[in-house]
Parts: structure tokens; sequence; C-alpha cells
């Protein structure tokens, strides 16, 4: 009698609660954390073109730690056996959950083979984008950031006698040089995903496209433990000497203020850093500097995708099928990708309404494509499935936020990587 | 002889007279440090929420506002309008908190009540071991347990909605209110029950006409308890419902912690205060029942 | 079978309540005991795998650190609320005027989210915003306060948020205890010429034994489970110096793919937890059956 009361208010909560929301064009409930300026807008040019196909969007955003508050509602959606239509997923994470046997069947196949995106997108990034071994698209690409940038204040350069870097060595003498001016040379986050960034930008100058590819993306000991390493952790050292008290915990949005404001002259960020410049009716080449960390012609890329689960029901696979076709539309990746910093996945899409930055990216990546510059980036989850990543970060902040000696440090990251295998 | 001793015990009354007022203000001098220590937070979360961003940025965490606007509280409420499309506001978010707190507040309250009143007025063997078995529920760290919850939610397909909340809630509340009406009732004599009994009461009547009149102390602490716990959940919250559906803390997570665009800290503050007001007025106003309710017997456990 | 149903009426009231127990209390957390020996990743797996979790678990010097810190901060935390609530406490029950006022003032932490409170105390914290800064603006150029980024003192800005959230509660809880105290006793040791000092530390405070039972039962779950409060303030930082097991936890089952991992260390929680609440428990159990 009383487990029935419980079902009774339960079932009488239940009926006030939910909305019925049936239509045709199909219905796609959405799971991204893209919940605030440039971001949102990007996001709401998708919203309208999924409406215009007639499909119902049921949004749900969950905002927090680059997505980190998302994975844990994520996780419980399909456990519970109740995945949402699509959600944003890259890299090889995107493999983890087809392993899982959630993603299969791959309903967007037949949309992608239809609208030919083989032929769209560079085999690198469509690669991303398949599953049961890579032979089948599951998930669809809406951008490519690239990680490996070099944020600078044009004025405080200036006004120092300094260009822009084009080696690590050239970059610490500069930094030394406004240091000793009263500037702070680097501006940062100390948040385990910051410090992750520009060690893999450190680790991409300093060993170089071949390491990365050794170390990163293929885990190789020797690469890891080994004396290259521990130059890279030499330069992460000096560059901690190069921040500011106020560094751990800071969030990125707020070093990049310091850097416009002319408190900080450097930063390392990837390009939706950019976003923060035009908000403040700053321009590239003008007032700040745009350009590539010390590389060898590297380009360390971040794909953002959704990925779609399996789902039963004609409405939500044709939702699926719409919405997939919206993230590849043209119009779509042009007015997304200009709102957003990053450049678009598809290679046909025109640059010229885009800005100086992004024709920039855009050139640099079809020059790393064809020179074995083009990278994963491990910081954003595009080289290393999670557990992988997560050992390798930790040590890279451990080291970054104490003394730690360059040889325990590389030491140690061979040990978790191998720990974490 | 005599007056030599009046004159000295007057004497001593003096100084001591003088002592008490030391004391009396040393009393409140420490008392009042404590105070300020537990306002810092509010009182810097109220001030910059009535700053502009400028202010902010220029003066430090103490400077109070050279007018008072709120502006930010508005934004933070009702959000700017259509022209941040995309932007999150509380409102609907705080309605959504209170159709979850009202009924899980309420059904666990009252089964906490039962069980409490079943396991010290109608003792039978092993009723400590249940008791027991039900503590053990307050201690569970709810990160662990997410995802069989999930799964239990999702195949008796509520994993995503309110109710799913409400059930959530009710469980892992059970296992509190039970133990403070537990506490409360075991104080109270059983000779009022046997009384009953002799009347010819039974279980029920005897629940709803003997116990439940005197349990007010005991029902507002478990109140208290429930409401600031499930108001301010953000885990379970977040993990079983979504988008429109949302309490309110994860509204405010999506308003606080997103990381992009320029931070706006006063609707930040704004924010985080709208979305503590409910539990703060229910500090203040039941705040002397609940010292009461505390001391009418859940200590004693 | 009337007489049936009235003799186990108060076992079948309750049963409900139990039978829910029994399955999202005992039997998630022996989901968690088995998934700790399966090869969980991303999802939970149920393949049997043996006992590696538990080895990598003990191997892995990040847990270590978690380990490490929540001790630190249980220490502290429980010394400090203790101490804060009962002098808060005692000074209340001097039969002040303003004893509502301030009483709401110490306890009102306890209603505010952790979102708040690490909103608001990351800001008094930071070096270049907060406390600091305000003290080099007055003009003390020399102070410093930057426990929040020093890797070596973060766990401490962890407890000093804690304390402030938490010791109004267990102010309350003393509260309680005192004004159920008969006066009388109090009266008879004043005429006995007991000093007042003497009186609280001699008599009334032995007498509050089960309050400093509940208060620490309490504060002592608050700990464990403390989860909240560190990931908005500190979020496990600088570096994972101020790390704490429910942190760890949940870094791993949902972050990391490293789900049997994750469900190895609640295994080690939730085996604390049994180690502090069973003995407690059964002690007062037993106290409270040989007093009925």
């Amino acid at each position: 009698m009383l487990v029935k009361l419980e079902k009774l208010i339960i079932g009488f909560i239940f009926a006030f609660s939910t909305v019925s929301t049936a239509m045709a064009g199909g219905e796609a409930e959405v799971l991204h954390w893209w919940t605030s300026g440039g971001e949102a807008k990007a996001l709401q040019v998708l919203k309208d073109d999924f409406a215009k196909k007639g499909g119902t969007w049921k949004d749900m955003p969950v905002a927090g730690g680059g997505g980190d508050a998302a994975n844990v509602t994520l996780k419980s959606r399909i456990v519970a056996g109740d995945p949402p239509t699509a959600s944003q997923i890259k890299g090889p994470t995107i493999q983890e959950y087809d392993e899982e046997g959630v993603v299969a069947p791959y309903h967007i196949h037949a949309v992608a083979k239809a609208e030919n995106w083989d032929s769209l997108l560079s085999s690198q990034v469509s690669n991303h984008m398949k599953c049961d071994g890579f032979t089948k698209y599951c998930a669809a690409p809406v951008n490519i950031h690239r990680i490996d940038w070099f944020w600078a204040n044009k004025k405080v350069l200036d006004s120092h006698g300094l260009k822009m870097p084009t080696s690590w060595d050239e970059f610490n003498a500069a930094a030394s040089k406004l240091q000793s001016a009263g500037i702070i040379p680097f501006a940062h986050g100390g948040q385990p995903w910051q410090d992750a960034t520009v060690f893999e930008a450190v680790l991409l100058g300093i060993g170089g496209n071949e390491f990365y590819h050794k170390a990163i993306v293929e885990l190789d000991m020797n690469a890891l433990s080994g004396p290259t390493m521990v130059k890279v952790f030499d330069q992460m050292r000096k560059l901690q000497g190069f921040t500011d008290k106020g560094m751990p915990g800071r969030d990125w949005n707020v070093a990049t203020a310091m850097v416009m404001n002319g408190k900080a002259a450097f930063q390392i960020m990837g390009d939706w850093a950019k976003g923060e410049f035009s908000n403040a009716g700053l321009k590239p080449g003008v007032d700040y500097y745009c350009l590539p960390t010390p590389s060898d012609h590297g380009y360390l890329y971040n794909v953002d995708s959704f990925i779609f689960y399996g789902m039963k029901g004609k409405s939500k696979i044709d939702g699926q099928k719409a919405l997939a076709s919206s993230i590849m539309g043209k119009n779509f990746q042009k007015i997304f990708n200009i709102y957003k910093g990053s450049i678009p996945a598809r290679l046909d899409v025109p640059m010229d309404e885009f800005d100086m930055c992004a024709k920039g990216s855009a050139s640099d990546l079809k020059y790393s494509a064809m020179t074995g510059g083009l990278l994963p980036s491990f910081a954003h989850g595009m080289a290393l499935r999670n557990a992988q990543k997560g050992a390798m970060q930790d040590v890279i902040t451990e080291h970054f936020n104490s003394n730690m000696s360059s040889h325990e440090a590389a030491r140690r990251l061979a040990d978790a990587i191998q720990a974490s295998l | 002889m005599q007056t030599l001793d009046f004159q000295k015990m007057e004497n001593i009354e003096r100084s001591s007279a003088r002592k008490r007022i030391f004391y009396r203000w040393l009393l409140f001098i420490i008392l009042g440090i404590f105070a300020l220590y537990y306002l810092a937070p509010l009182y810097v979360m109220i001030i910059t929420s009535l700053k502009t961003m400028e202010e902010i940025r220029q003066g430090n965490l103490m400077t109070l506002p050279r007018e008072i606007i709120f502006d930010s509280w508005i934004t933070a409420w009702s959000g700017r309008g259509g022209i941040d499309a995309g932007n999150v506001f509380l409102r609907p978010f705080f309605w959504n908190s209170l159709k979850m707190v009202v009924p899980a507040v309420a059904i666990s309250t009252f089964f906490g009540a039962l069980n409490g009143y079943a396991l010290t007025k109608w003792r039978f063997k092993g009723d400590n071991i249940i008791f027991l078995l039900f503590l053990f529920g307050c201690f569970i760290p709810y990160q662990a347990i997410l995802l069989p919850m999930s799964r239990t939610l999702g195949f008796l397909g509520i994993s995503n909605s309110i109710s799913g909340l409400v059930l959530v809630h009710t469980v892992y509340g059970l296992s509190f209110t039970t133990l403070f009406f537990r506490n409360y009732y075991i104080s109270i004599p059983d000779e009022m029950i046997k009384a009953a009994r002799i009347d010819g009461a039974g279980f029920f009547k005897i629940f709803f006409k003997v116990l439940i009149p005197i349990s007010a102390p005991i029902a507002v602490v478990t109140v208290i308890w429930q409401f600031t716990n499930i108001w301010n959940d953000f885990l379970f919250g977040s993990s079983f419902s979504f988008g429109e559906a949302a309490p309110i803390q994860v509204a405010l997570n999506n308003m606080v912690l997103t990381s992009t665009s320029v931070k706006e800290y006063n609707v930040d503050m704004a924010a985080a205060f709208i979305a503590g007001i409910p539990t703060l007025l229910v500090y203040i106003l039941a705040g002397k029942y609940f010292i009461r309710g505390l001391t009418a017997g859940s200590v004693k456990g | 079978m009337l007489y049936w149903l009235q003799r186990n009426l108060p076992k079948i009231v309750i049963s409900p309540s139990f039978a829910v127990i029994i399955w999202f209390v005992y039997g998630f957390v022996l989901w968690t005991f088995y998934v700790s020996f399966t090869k969980s990743k991303m999802l939970p797996r149920y393949e049997f795998w043996g006992i590696d979790q538990h080895f990598r678990l003990w191997s892995n010097p990040r847990w270590f650190n978690a380990v490490e810190n929540l001790l630190i901060f249980t220490i502290l935390f429980v010394l400090v609320c203790l101490l804060i609530g009962i002098i808060l406490s005692i000074l209340l029950d001097q039969k002040i005027r303003t004893e509502g006022f301030l009483r709401t003032i110490y306890l009102y932490p306890m209603a505010l989210s952790f979102i708040v409170t690490g909103t608001a105390w990351k800001w008094i914290l930071n070096p270049t915003m907060g406390l600091e800064k305000l003290l080099n603006d007055w003009g003390f150029t020399e102070f410093t306060f930057d426990w929040l980024v020093n890797r070596d003192m973060s766990i401490y800005t962890i407890v000093i948020a804690a304390v402030w959230q938490s010791s109004g509660f267990v102010m309350a809880l003393f509260l309680a205890g005192l004004r159920s105290i008969d006066d009388e006793i109090v009266k008879a040791a004043k005429i006995d010429g007991a000093s007042l000092y003497s009186i609280y530390l001699t008599i009334i405070l032995p007498m509050m034994r089960p309050v400093f039972m509940s208060s620490i039962v309490i504060l002592l779950h608050i700990s464990i489970k403390s989860y909240d409060l560190v990931v908005a303030l500190t979020a496990g930082g600088p570096g994972i110096s101020s790390d704490m097991p429910a942190v760890f936890m949940t870094q791993m089952a949902f972050h990391r793919s490293e789900i049997g991992l994750a469900s190895a260390s609640a295994v080690m929680m939730f085996l604390t937890v049994l180690a502090i609440i069973v003995p407690y428990l059964y002690s007062e159990l037993r106290r409270q059956d040989a007093n009925s």
C-alpha cells in the first residue's frame, strides 16, 4: 500500500514534469558544454539550421571543466540505457565508446556516403570520425582548432624592441628581458589541461614532429623517458619561472585578459582565445600576434565532433540523420567557425570571410599535412585514450607545479604510462 | 568591625562588577570576530554582485560599490533578453528545483517518522541491526553509486525526469530522516504509548494521534536538513536530469563554470546568491526551531 | 490472521524503506565491490578479472597523495570544528541578548551549496584579487597570503573553507546539548565555589559525550565525502597537491575510463567508513539498550 502510494506520488509528479515533444523531421537531444559567449552563438547557428530542416532540438547543456561535468552526465545516461541522440565527443574516445557497443548501428553512415564526406574531409580528420575498425562514420566533425599558438601583445613587444620568437631560445631571451622590465612574460592558468597544452607545444618544438609522434602517439617508452624528454621538461621549468603568482587554478580567459591589457606578454592557448581578443575589439596583426609556437612546421589539431549513439525509433534516427547533415553543411561550417575561432573541418569552405589568424591556420594545415607535421593534440584528447591521457597529464601538472627535476619527471612519465596500459 | 567587613565586601563586589563588565566585553569581541569570519564571504558576494565589471577590476574585494546597481541580479534571474541567445539564467530552473524539493522532503520525512516510530515504540527482534543497516546509507560517497543508480533509474523508466530525482533524494534521505526521528522518539516515554494502547488505539492511530502532534521540533530539524541537502545537490541533479528539467544548481553551474567569454563575476555572484536564497531563508526563519529541535532529542544519539 | 498482521505491522511498515535501502545502498555497494574485480574501463563490464585493480590502486602515487591529504584534512577539520563549535556554544550560552542573531550568522554557511562557497572563497583567497591585495592596498605591502596557490598549503585552504561551512553546525549541536543540561548541576557546583571555567571543563563537557560523538560522526562523514568543495576551490591543485579520495574516484570513473580502478578506490572508502562507524554505533546502541 505504501509502495503504491510512493509510486502514485512519483507518477503524479512525473505527469507534471514531462512535456512531450514529438514532431516531424526528427528530434535530437544534444549534450554539450557550449553555454556562453561565442560558443553559444556558434551552437545557435546549428540549432537554427536543424530547426529549418523541421527537427526538434532538445538542449542538454552541462558546463564545467571543459566537459568534465558533461562526462558524468553522459556516462550515467548511457548506463541508464538512455543515451542522448548526440554528444560532444572527440578523438579516440569515439572509438572507445564504440568498443563499449553503445554507438552501433551507425545510422549516419548512410548520410555520410550520400553526401560523400570522404571527399569533403581530409583523411586524418575523417579517420577520427569512423567506428567499427575505422570503416563506418559514427561522428560528424564541426571544426579544426589549432593548439600550438602563441598569443602576444604587440604593443608590449614593440615597446621593448622585441619580435615574435622563432625558436624557444629566442623566446627565453625575450621573456627574461620582459621580466626584468616588470612585465609578466608568460600568462598562464595552472589547471592540468592548460599545463598539458603548454607541454605539448613545447614538446613539438623541442622534440620535433617525429619525436612527438613517437612519444605521444606511439607511447614509445624510450622516447618518454629519454634525454629529449628531459630537455622538454627543462623548458617547462623555465616557462614556470616566467609566470606570476596568481597562476594556479586561473581560468584560461583570465590569462588571455592579462595579455590583452598588457600585464603579460605571451600566452600559449588554442585558437578559441581569439574570441576574447575580438570581443574586446582588438585586431590581429595590429594589437596582438597570433603565430604558431616555434616548431618545424608542426601543427597540433583538435577536431570537435558530435558522436551519434545507437538509437531506436524512427523519429530519433531521423533526427540523427538531419543533425549530421546540418553539422556538415557548408554554410553552417563557415558561420560556426567564424564565431568559434577555429577553421572548418570541411575542406571546400571558402576562407575569405575569416580573419588572418584563421587563414594562416588553414594554409599551415595544408603544408603540415604534406610534410608530416600534422599531429593530434594529446592535451585535448585527440591522441590518446582517456586513461593514458590522464596519467600523462598528472605527471606534467605535478612537475610544472612543484620543483621536481626533469629527470625525475621523465622517469615518472614513462612509469605512469606503463601503469595505465 | 562590622562596618569594616561591609566595606570589604563592597570592594569585592565592585571589583567583581568591573571584572564582569570586562568579561562581557571580551565575550562580545570574541563573538564579533567570529561573526566577521562567517559573514566575510557573504559580504564579498553581495557587494561584488552590486558592482559593475569596471569597478571589480579596479577595486579590491572590500571596496563598496560606488552606486548600487541591480543589473547583474536581473541578468542572473531572467537573462538579458534576445541579444545573448543561448545564455543561461535561473528563473525556469528555480521552479524545477521546487518541484523536486517539496515532494522529496515530504516523502522522506514522512517515512523517516514512520520508521523511527516502528523502531522505537514497537521494538522487535533485530530492530537495532535494521537501524544500523539504515545508518550506513548516510555515509555512502554518492559518486561511487552513480552508475548502478542510473541503471536502476533507466530500468524504472524515470532516468531523465524530476520523478527520478525525487526518488533518489528520498532514498538517500531515508537514512538521515530515520536516524533523526528514531533518536527523538527514543526519548519519549513508552508510558504514553502504553496508555494509548490500553485505550484501544492501534499502530497507526498512535502514530497519527499521539506521536505526530509532538514531533514538531524534530520535524523542523529534518525538514531543514533535507531541504538544504536536496536544494544544494549538484551531482544527482546533473546526472539524472537535463536541459529544461534541470534543477537550479545545474543551471548555476552552467552559468558560473563556463570557461569561454569574459567572466562576469558580478553576475556569477548574484546568481550564486539567488540560488542560495531559499536555503538561507529556511535557516533564518527556522533557525530558532532548529536549535530547539536538536535540544529536544536528536543530539542524544 | 488479524493478530499476525497486528504483531508484524511494525515490520511491514518498515519493509518498503528497508527494501529500498537494501537495494540502493547495499546492492550498489556490492555492485561496486564486484566491479573492482573486473577490467571495466569506459563503462562497467562484468567479466571477472581478479584483484589487479586493487594492486594498481595501491601502486598509484596519486592515490597515496589523496589518502595522505584526507588524513591531514580530517584531523584538522574535526579538531578545529569541535574547538570553534565548543567555544562559540559556551560563549553564546552566557545568556546574551543578541544570541538569536549571532546564532543565525554562525549557522548560515550550512545553507549554501558548494558552488556558492567555492566561488566566494576562491575570490577571497586568490592572492591577486583577494585578501592579499586588500591588505596590500591598505598599506601592508609585505603581507602575503598565497596558500591557495602554494602546493604545500593548498590543502589547508580547503580546511579553512570547510570549517567555515560546518563549524556552525557543531556549535548548534553543542548549544543544544548545553541547553538540555539541568541548571541545578551548575548551581550546585557554583555554591561549592567552583569557577565557571572549571565547571565547564570538569563537569559540563564530560556530560556532553553523546554530543561529541554525534559531532565527530557527522564531521567524519563530511570529510570522507568531501568532493564538492575541493573541486570548487582548488580542483585538486596546484598540481595534485590538494587531491582527495572522492576526487580521485570521480576522476578515474568519469574522466579517465578507469571504472575498475575507481571502484577499487570506492571499496577502500566504504571500508574506511565501516571501520569508523561500526564500533561507534555498536557501543552507542549497547549503551542505549542498557539505559532503557
